[in-house]
Protein backbone atom coordinates (compact mmCIF):
# COMPACT_ATOMS: atom_id res chain seq x y z
CA UNK A 1 0.00 0.00 0.00
CA UNK A 2 2.83 2.37 0.92
CA UNK A 3 4.64 1.61 -2.36
CA UNK A 4 1.44 2.17 -4.33
CA UNK A 5 0.88 5.61 -2.81
CA UNK A 6 4.54 6.59 -3.03
CA UNK A 7 4.68 5.46 -6.67
CA UNK A 8 3.55 8.94 -7.74
CA UNK A 9 7.25 9.82 -7.36
CA UNK A 10 8.40 7.59 -10.22
CA UNK A 11 5.33 8.52 -12.24
CA UNK A 12 6.39 12.14 -11.99
CA UNK A 13 10.04 11.36 -12.72
CA UNK A 14 8.98 9.71 -15.98
CA UNK A 15 6.81 12.65 -16.94
CA UNK A 16 9.44 15.29 -16.16
CA UNK A 17 12.22 13.32 -17.88
CA UNK A 18 10.15 12.88 -21.01
CA UNK A 19 9.70 16.66 -21.19
CA UNK A 20 13.37 17.35 -20.49
CA UNK A 21 15.14 14.64 -22.47
CA UNK A 22 12.49 13.13 -24.74
CA UNK A 23 12.98 9.78 -23.02
CA UNK A 24 11.18 8.79 -19.87
CA UNK A 25 13.88 6.34 -18.77
CA UNK A 26 16.99 7.51 -16.93
CA UNK A 27 20.06 5.30 -16.61
CA UNK A 28 20.18 5.57 -12.81
CA UNK A 29 17.66 6.33 -10.07
CA UNK A 30 18.89 6.95 -6.55
CA UNK A 31 17.02 7.34 -3.26
CA UNK A 32 17.71 7.10 0.45
CA UNK A 33 16.31 4.17 2.44
CA UNK A 34 15.25 3.96 6.07
CA UNK A 35 12.12 1.87 6.12
CA UNK A 36 12.16 2.53 2.40
CA UNK A 37 8.89 4.24 1.50
CA UNK A 38 10.27 7.04 -0.67
CA UNK A 39 12.77 4.71 -2.36
CA UNK A 40 9.96 2.22 -3.04
CA UNK A 41 8.02 5.00 -4.77
CA UNK A 42 11.09 6.24 -6.62
CA UNK A 43 11.84 2.76 -7.98
CA UNK A 44 8.26 1.61 -8.50
CA UNK A 45 7.64 2.41 -12.18
CA UNK A 46 11.20 1.45 -13.14
CA UNK A 47 11.19 -2.01 -11.56
CA UNK A 48 10.47 -3.72 -14.89
CA UNK A 49 12.76 -1.46 -16.94
CA UNK A 50 15.93 -3.37 -16.28
CA UNK A 51 18.08 -0.87 -18.15
CA UNK A 52 17.48 1.50 -15.23
CA UNK A 53 19.92 0.97 -12.38
CA UNK A 54 18.25 1.35 -9.00
CA UNK A 55 20.51 2.58 -6.23
CA UNK A 56 19.35 2.79 -2.63
CA UNK A 57 21.41 4.48 0.06
CA UNK A 58 21.10 3.45 3.69
CA UNK A 59 22.32 5.37 6.70
CA UNK A 60 25.63 4.03 8.01
CA UNK A 61 25.33 6.38 11.00
CA UNK A 62 28.68 6.71 12.68
CA UNK A 63 30.01 3.83 10.56
CA UNK A 64 28.98 0.28 9.76
CA UNK A 65 30.94 -1.31 12.58
CA UNK A 66 30.53 1.55 15.08
CA UNK A 67 27.53 -0.03 16.79
CA UNK A 68 25.63 3.15 15.90
CA UNK A 69 24.25 2.54 12.42
CA UNK A 70 21.03 1.91 10.52
CA UNK A 71 22.41 0.02 7.49
CA UNK A 72 20.04 -2.94 7.59
CA UNK A 73 21.14 -4.71 4.42
CA UNK A 74 24.66 -4.93 5.86
CA UNK A 75 23.88 -5.55 9.52
CA UNK A 76 20.50 -7.28 9.41
CA UNK A 77 19.28 -10.83 9.05
CA UNK A 78 15.79 -12.21 8.36
CA UNK A 79 13.26 -11.61 11.08
CA UNK A 80 9.71 -10.45 11.75
CA UNK A 81 8.86 -6.91 12.77
CA UNK A 82 5.63 -4.92 12.51
CA UNK A 83 3.97 -7.91 10.85
CA UNK A 84 6.52 -8.20 8.03
CA UNK A 85 9.19 -10.76 7.41
CA UNK A 86 12.21 -8.83 6.24
CA UNK A 87 15.81 -7.97 7.03
CA UNK A 88 16.16 -6.74 10.54
CA UNK A 89 18.92 -5.47 12.84
CA UNK A 90 18.67 -7.70 15.87
CA UNK A 91 20.57 -9.44 18.63
CA UNK A 92 21.21 -13.17 18.63
CA UNK A 93 18.05 -13.59 20.76
CA UNK A 94 15.91 -11.73 18.25
CA UNK A 95 15.64 -8.48 20.22
CA UNK A 96 15.50 -5.49 17.90
CA UNK A 97 18.63 -3.35 17.98
CA UNK A 98 18.22 0.38 18.45
CA UNK A 99 19.43 1.93 15.18
CA UNK A 100 21.23 5.23 14.80
CA UNK A 101 21.33 7.85 12.10
CA UNK A 102 21.74 11.62 12.23
CA UNK A 103 18.53 11.75 10.18
CA UNK A 104 15.37 10.77 12.04
CA UNK A 105 13.75 9.36 8.91
CA UNK A 106 16.42 6.71 8.30
CA UNK A 107 16.62 5.68 11.93
CA UNK A 108 14.79 2.35 11.50
CA UNK A 109 16.03 -1.15 12.40
CA UNK A 110 14.54 -2.87 9.36
CA UNK A 111 13.69 -2.22 5.74
CA UNK A 112 10.39 -2.76 3.97
CA UNK A 113 10.07 -6.31 2.59
CA UNK A 114 10.07 -4.93 -0.98
CA UNK A 115 13.62 -3.69 -0.41
CA UNK A 116 14.70 -6.92 1.26
CA UNK A 117 13.60 -8.60 -1.97
CA UNK A 118 15.27 -6.08 -4.30
CA UNK A 119 18.45 -6.46 -2.25
CA UNK A 120 18.41 -10.25 -2.26
CA UNK A 121 17.48 -10.51 -5.93
CA UNK A 122 20.10 -7.93 -6.88
CA UNK A 123 17.61 -5.78 -8.81
CA UNK A 124 18.68 -2.77 -6.76
CA UNK A 125 22.09 -1.89 -5.34
CA UNK A 126 22.33 -0.89 -1.69
CA UNK A 127 25.02 1.53 -0.65
CA UNK A 128 25.37 3.40 2.61
CA UNK A 129 26.51 6.85 3.69
CA UNK A 130 27.72 7.97 7.11
CA UNK A 131 26.30 10.90 9.07
CA UNK A 132 29.39 12.89 8.12
CA UNK A 133 29.09 12.12 4.39
CA UNK A 134 25.40 13.07 4.40
CA UNK A 135 26.10 16.38 6.12
CA UNK A 136 28.88 17.17 3.65
CA UNK A 137 26.58 16.38 0.72
CA UNK A 138 23.79 18.54 2.14
CA UNK A 139 26.15 21.51 2.32
CA UNK A 140 27.48 20.81 -1.15
CA UNK A 141 24.02 20.90 -2.72
CA UNK A 142 23.19 24.03 -0.77
CA UNK A 143 26.30 25.80 -2.08
CA UNK A 144 26.01 24.56 -5.66
CA UNK A 145 22.27 24.82 -6.25
CA UNK A 146 20.86 26.85 -3.39
CA UNK A 147 18.70 23.88 -2.45
CA UNK A 148 18.80 22.79 1.17
CA UNK A 149 17.94 19.09 1.17
CA UNK A 150 16.58 17.02 4.04
CA UNK A 151 19.26 15.03 5.81
CA UNK A 152 17.63 11.82 4.63
CA UNK A 153 17.89 12.79 0.96
CA UNK A 154 21.44 13.99 1.57
CA UNK A 155 22.42 10.34 2.07
CA UNK A 156 21.49 9.62 -1.55
CA UNK A 157 23.37 12.72 -2.75
CA UNK A 158 26.41 11.65 -0.75
CA UNK A 159 26.88 8.56 -2.90
CA UNK A 160 26.92 10.37 -6.24
CA UNK A 161 30.67 10.57 -5.89
CA UNK A 162 30.97 6.79 -5.46
CA UNK A 163 29.04 5.61 -8.51
CA UNK A 164 31.13 5.39 -11.69
CA UNK A 165 28.96 7.43 -14.06
CA UNK A 166 29.76 8.23 -17.68
CA UNK A 167 28.97 11.49 -19.42
CA UNK A 168 25.97 10.05 -21.23
CA UNK A 169 24.26 8.85 -18.06
CA UNK A 170 20.99 10.38 -17.00
CA UNK A 171 20.86 10.27 -13.22
CA UNK A 172 17.85 11.03 -11.05
CA UNK A 173 18.25 11.51 -7.30
CA UNK A 174 15.05 11.72 -5.31
CA UNK A 175 15.15 14.75 -3.07
CA UNK A 176 12.57 13.30 -0.73
CA UNK A 177 12.38 16.23 1.67
CA UNK A 178 13.40 19.76 2.50
CA UNK A 179 16.13 20.73 4.90
CA UNK A 180 14.12 23.28 6.87
CA UNK A 181 13.41 20.64 9.48
CA UNK A 182 17.15 19.87 9.83
CA UNK A 183 18.34 23.46 10.36
CA UNK A 184 19.35 22.82 13.96
CA UNK A 185 21.58 19.92 12.93
CA UNK A 186 23.05 21.91 10.03
CA UNK A 187 23.82 24.92 12.21
CA UNK A 188 25.42 22.73 14.85
CA UNK A 189 27.54 21.09 12.11
CA UNK A 190 28.62 24.46 10.73
CA UNK A 191 29.74 25.58 14.17
CA UNK A 192 31.91 22.60 14.98
CA UNK B 1 -4.28 -35.01 28.12
CA UNK B 2 -3.03 -31.44 27.86
CA UNK B 3 -3.50 -29.58 31.17
CA UNK B 4 -5.42 -26.80 29.40
CA UNK B 5 -8.00 -29.32 28.16
CA UNK B 6 -8.18 -30.89 31.62
CA UNK B 7 -8.92 -27.52 33.15
CA UNK B 8 -11.69 -26.68 30.67
CA UNK B 9 -13.25 -30.12 31.10
CA UNK B 10 -13.44 -29.59 34.88
CA UNK B 11 -14.23 -25.89 35.08
CA UNK B 12 -16.56 -24.17 32.62
CA UNK B 13 -16.69 -20.60 33.89
CA UNK B 14 -14.78 -17.91 35.76
CA UNK B 15 -11.42 -19.29 34.71
CA UNK B 16 -8.73 -16.87 35.79
CA UNK B 17 -5.63 -16.82 33.61
CA UNK B 18 -2.96 -14.46 34.92
CA UNK B 19 -0.15 -13.06 32.79
CA UNK B 20 3.27 -12.13 34.02
CA UNK B 21 6.38 -11.22 32.07
CA UNK B 22 9.13 -13.78 32.67
CA UNK B 23 12.21 -12.41 34.43
CA UNK B 24 10.11 -9.74 36.13
CA UNK B 25 10.24 -8.00 38.62
CA UNK B 26 13.62 -9.63 39.29
CA UNK B 27 15.40 -11.94 36.89
CA UNK B 28 14.78 -15.09 38.93
CA UNK B 29 11.25 -14.24 40.11
CA UNK B 30 9.67 -16.34 37.33
CA UNK B 31 9.19 -19.46 39.49
CA UNK B 32 8.27 -17.43 42.60
CA UNK B 33 5.50 -15.72 40.61
CA UNK B 34 4.18 -19.04 39.30
CA UNK B 35 4.13 -20.57 42.78
CA UNK B 36 2.30 -17.56 44.22
CA UNK B 37 -0.31 -17.62 41.43
CA UNK B 38 -0.95 -21.31 42.04
CA UNK B 39 -1.07 -20.94 45.83
CA UNK B 40 -3.60 -18.10 45.72
CA UNK B 41 -6.12 -19.44 43.25
CA UNK B 42 -5.24 -18.65 39.64
CA UNK B 43 -6.43 -21.33 37.21
CA UNK B 44 -3.87 -20.83 34.49
CA UNK B 45 -0.58 -19.00 34.01
CA UNK B 46 0.61 -17.10 30.98
CA UNK B 47 4.32 -16.30 30.97
CA UNK B 48 5.45 -13.48 28.71
CA UNK B 49 8.68 -13.87 26.77
CA UNK B 50 10.12 -10.35 26.88
CA UNK B 51 10.58 -8.63 23.52
CA UNK B 52 12.02 -5.26 22.59
CA UNK B 53 9.03 -4.33 20.41
CA UNK B 54 5.90 -5.83 22.00
CA UNK B 55 3.33 -4.41 19.62
CA UNK B 56 0.17 -5.73 21.27
CA UNK B 57 1.12 -4.40 24.69
CA UNK B 58 0.39 -1.13 26.42
CA UNK B 59 2.89 0.88 28.50
CA UNK B 60 2.76 -1.22 31.68
CA UNK B 61 3.59 -4.56 30.04
CA UNK B 62 6.05 -2.84 27.67
CA UNK B 63 7.86 -1.49 30.70
CA UNK B 64 7.90 -4.90 32.40
CA UNK B 65 9.30 -6.38 29.21
CA UNK B 66 12.03 -3.78 29.08
CA UNK B 67 12.83 -4.34 32.75
CA UNK B 68 13.06 -8.10 32.19
CA UNK B 69 15.42 -7.58 29.24
CA UNK B 70 17.50 -5.16 31.31
CA UNK B 71 17.57 -7.86 34.02
CA UNK B 72 19.19 -10.12 31.43
CA UNK B 73 16.18 -12.25 30.49
CA UNK B 74 16.34 -14.39 27.34
CA UNK B 75 14.24 -17.24 26.01
CA UNK B 76 17.12 -19.62 26.63
CA UNK B 77 17.29 -18.55 30.27
CA UNK B 78 13.51 -18.90 30.58
CA UNK B 79 13.71 -22.55 29.59
CA UNK B 80 16.50 -23.01 32.16
CA UNK B 81 14.32 -21.40 34.82
CA UNK B 82 11.47 -23.71 33.82
CA UNK B 83 13.54 -26.86 34.19
CA UNK B 84 11.67 -29.24 36.56
CA UNK B 85 8.97 -26.64 37.28
CA UNK B 86 6.40 -29.43 36.95
CA UNK B 87 7.68 -30.78 40.30
CA UNK B 88 5.86 -27.90 41.97
CA UNK B 89 3.40 -26.35 39.49
CA UNK B 90 0.38 -28.32 38.28
CA UNK B 91 -1.56 -25.43 36.67
CA UNK B 92 -1.66 -25.18 32.87
CA UNK B 93 1.08 -22.83 31.70
CA UNK B 94 1.28 -20.98 28.39
CA UNK B 95 4.10 -18.98 26.89
CA UNK B 96 3.12 -15.72 25.25
CA UNK B 97 5.60 -13.91 23.04
CA UNK B 98 6.38 -12.45 19.67
CA UNK B 99 7.29 -14.41 16.58
CA UNK B 100 10.76 -13.00 15.97
CA UNK B 101 12.16 -14.30 19.24
CA UNK B 102 10.79 -17.78 18.52
CA UNK B 103 12.01 -17.65 14.93
CA UNK B 104 15.57 -16.76 15.97
CA UNK B 105 15.53 -19.47 18.66
CA UNK B 106 14.38 -21.96 16.04
CA UNK B 107 10.77 -23.14 15.85
CA UNK B 108 11.60 -26.81 16.25
CA UNK B 109 13.87 -26.29 19.25
CA UNK B 110 11.30 -23.95 20.78
CA UNK B 111 8.54 -26.54 20.54
CA UNK B 112 10.83 -29.27 21.88
CA UNK B 113 11.88 -27.15 24.86
CA UNK B 114 8.24 -26.26 25.58
CA UNK B 115 7.31 -29.91 25.66
CA UNK B 116 10.36 -30.97 27.65
CA UNK B 117 9.80 -28.38 30.37
CA UNK B 118 6.04 -28.99 30.53
CA UNK B 119 4.51 -25.99 28.77
CA UNK B 120 0.94 -26.61 27.56
CA UNK B 121 0.33 -23.90 25.01
CA UNK B 122 1.74 -20.93 23.14
CA UNK B 123 0.32 -17.52 22.21
CA UNK B 124 2.12 -15.60 19.46
CA UNK B 125 -0.07 -12.62 18.56
CA UNK B 126 1.96 -11.70 15.48
CA UNK B 127 1.92 -15.21 14.01
CA UNK B 128 -0.86 -15.24 11.38
CA UNK B 129 -3.05 -18.34 11.53
CA UNK B 130 -2.30 -19.11 7.88
CA UNK B 131 1.46 -18.98 8.43
CA UNK B 132 0.98 -21.19 11.48
CA UNK B 133 -0.78 -23.80 9.38
CA UNK B 134 1.98 -24.11 6.82
CA UNK B 135 5.04 -23.91 9.06
CA UNK B 136 4.25 -24.50 12.72
CA UNK B 137 1.14 -26.65 13.01
CA UNK B 138 2.77 -30.00 12.21
CA UNK B 139 5.34 -29.37 14.97
CA UNK B 140 2.75 -28.31 17.52
CA UNK B 141 0.42 -31.19 16.70
CA UNK B 142 3.19 -33.75 16.87
CA UNK B 143 4.00 -32.70 20.43
CA UNK B 144 0.47 -32.00 21.68
CA UNK B 145 1.28 -28.34 22.25
CA UNK B 146 -1.67 -25.95 21.95
CA UNK B 147 -1.54 -22.81 19.80
CA UNK B 148 -3.93 -20.11 20.94
CA UNK B 149 -4.95 -17.42 18.47
CA UNK B 150 -6.63 -14.07 19.03
CA UNK B 151 -9.77 -12.49 17.66
CA UNK B 152 -10.98 -8.91 18.12
CA UNK B 153 -14.42 -7.25 17.86
CA UNK B 154 -13.45 -6.39 14.26
CA UNK B 155 -12.70 -9.96 13.18
CA UNK B 156 -15.26 -11.07 10.59
CA UNK B 157 -17.40 -14.11 11.26
CA UNK B 158 -15.68 -16.01 8.47
CA UNK B 159 -12.25 -15.20 9.87
CA UNK B 160 -13.35 -16.11 13.40
CA UNK B 161 -14.20 -19.58 12.05
CA UNK B 162 -10.77 -19.89 10.40
CA UNK B 163 -8.98 -18.79 13.58
CA UNK B 164 -11.12 -21.06 15.76
CA UNK B 165 -10.21 -23.97 13.51
CA UNK B 166 -6.49 -23.18 13.78
CA UNK B 167 -6.63 -22.66 17.56
CA UNK B 168 -6.51 -25.37 20.15
CA UNK B 169 -6.86 -25.14 23.94
CA UNK B 170 -8.94 -21.99 23.86
CA UNK B 171 -9.64 -18.90 21.77
CA UNK B 172 -8.29 -15.58 23.01
CA UNK B 173 -10.93 -12.86 22.67
CA UNK B 174 -9.33 -9.43 22.66
CA UNK B 175 -11.93 -7.25 24.40
CA UNK B 176 -11.49 -4.16 22.24
CA UNK B 177 -9.29 -2.93 19.43
CA UNK B 178 -6.43 -1.55 21.49
CA UNK B 179 -3.26 -2.58 23.26
CA UNK B 180 -3.21 -4.26 26.67
CA UNK B 181 -3.99 -2.30 29.81
CA UNK B 182 -6.47 0.26 28.47
CA UNK B 183 -9.10 1.10 31.06
CA UNK B 184 -11.99 0.90 28.65
CA UNK B 185 -15.45 0.10 29.91
CA UNK B 186 -15.82 -3.46 28.73
CA UNK B 187 -19.57 -3.59 29.43
CA UNK B 188 -19.82 -1.90 26.01
CA UNK B 189 -18.54 -5.14 24.51
CA UNK B 190 -21.40 -7.32 25.70
CA UNK B 191 -22.85 -7.67 22.20
CA UNK B 192 -19.49 -8.87 20.90
CA UNK B 193 -19.13 -11.42 23.70
CA UNK B 194 -22.69 -12.59 23.06
CA UNK B 195 -22.18 -12.79 19.29
CA UNK B 196 -19.09 -15.00 19.66
CA UNK B 197 -20.87 -17.11 22.27
CA UNK B 198 -23.73 -17.73 19.85
CA UNK B 199 -21.34 -18.90 17.14
CA UNK B 200 -20.84 -22.15 19.12
CA UNK B 201 -17.13 -22.36 18.40
CA UNK B 202 -15.13 -25.53 18.96
CA UNK B 203 -12.83 -23.83 21.48
CA UNK B 204 -13.63 -22.41 24.90
CA UNK B 205 -13.07 -18.65 25.06
CA UNK B 206 -11.16 -16.37 27.42
CA UNK B 207 -11.35 -12.58 27.26
CA UNK B 208 -8.22 -10.49 27.63
CA UNK B 209 -7.08 -6.84 27.33
CA UNK B 210 -8.65 -4.38 29.76
CA UNK B 211 -9.75 -6.87 32.44
CA UNK B 212 -8.48 -5.38 35.67
CA UNK B 213 -10.83 -5.82 38.62
CA UNK B 214 -13.72 -7.83 40.00
CA UNK B 215 -16.31 -5.94 37.98
CA UNK B 216 -14.60 -6.27 34.59
CA UNK B 217 -13.77 -9.91 35.36
CA UNK B 218 -17.46 -10.64 36.02
CA UNK B 219 -18.50 -8.85 32.83
CA UNK B 220 -15.98 -10.81 30.80
CA UNK B 221 -17.16 -14.10 32.31
CA UNK B 222 -20.82 -13.57 31.48
CA UNK B 223 -20.66 -15.07 27.98
CA UNK B 224 -17.24 -16.71 28.03
CA UNK B 225 -15.30 -19.24 30.07
CA UNK B 226 -13.13 -16.72 31.84
CA UNK B 227 -10.59 -13.98 31.46
CA UNK B 228 -6.92 -13.14 31.21
CA UNK B 229 -5.39 -10.37 33.32
CA UNK B 230 -1.91 -9.00 32.76
CA UNK B 231 -1.43 -5.27 33.25
CA UNK B 232 -3.28 -5.13 36.59
CA UNK B 233 -1.14 -7.98 37.93
CA UNK B 234 2.11 -6.37 36.77
CA UNK B 235 0.97 -3.22 38.58
CA UNK B 236 0.19 -5.29 41.70
CA UNK B 237 3.73 -6.71 41.60
CA UNK B 238 5.05 -3.14 41.56
CA UNK B 239 3.01 -2.16 44.62
CA UNK B 240 5.84 -2.69 47.07
CA UNK B 241 4.56 -5.95 48.59
CA UNK B 242 6.62 -9.09 48.08
CA UNK B 243 5.57 -11.37 45.23
CA UNK B 244 3.51 -13.71 47.42
CA UNK B 245 1.62 -11.00 49.29
CA UNK B 246 1.04 -8.92 46.14
CA UNK B 247 -0.34 -11.99 44.35
CA UNK B 248 -2.59 -12.96 47.27
CA UNK B 249 -4.14 -9.48 47.50
CA UNK B 250 -4.47 -9.24 43.73
CA UNK B 251 -6.35 -12.50 43.27
CA UNK B 252 -8.61 -11.81 46.26
CA UNK B 253 -9.51 -8.49 44.68
CA UNK B 254 -10.45 -10.18 41.37
CA UNK B 255 -12.41 -13.22 42.49
CA UNK B 256 -14.23 -11.99 45.58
Amino acid sequence: MVARFQSVISEEIKKQLKEKTGNELPTHVMACVGGGSNAAGTFYHFLDDISVQLIAVEAAGEGISSGRSAATTVLGRPGVIHASRTLLMQTEDGQIVEPHSVSAGLDYPGIGPLHAHLFRSGRATYLNATDEEALEAAFELTRLEGIIPALESAHALAKLKDVPFTEKDVVVVCLSGRGDKDMETYIRYMQH
Amino acid sequence: MNRIDQLFSKKKDHILNVYCTAGFPALHDTRRVMKALQAHGADMIELGIPFSDPLADGPVIQQSSKQALDNGMTLKLLFEQLKDFRDEIHLPVLLMGYLNVVMQYGAEKFVQDCVQTGIDGVILPDLPADEYKTVYEPLFKKHGLHAVFLITPETSEERVRVIDAASSGFLYMVSSSSTTGRNKDISMQENYFKRIHQMQLKNPTLVGFGIRDHESFEQACKYTNGAIIGTAYIQALQSGDDVDMATKKFIERIIT
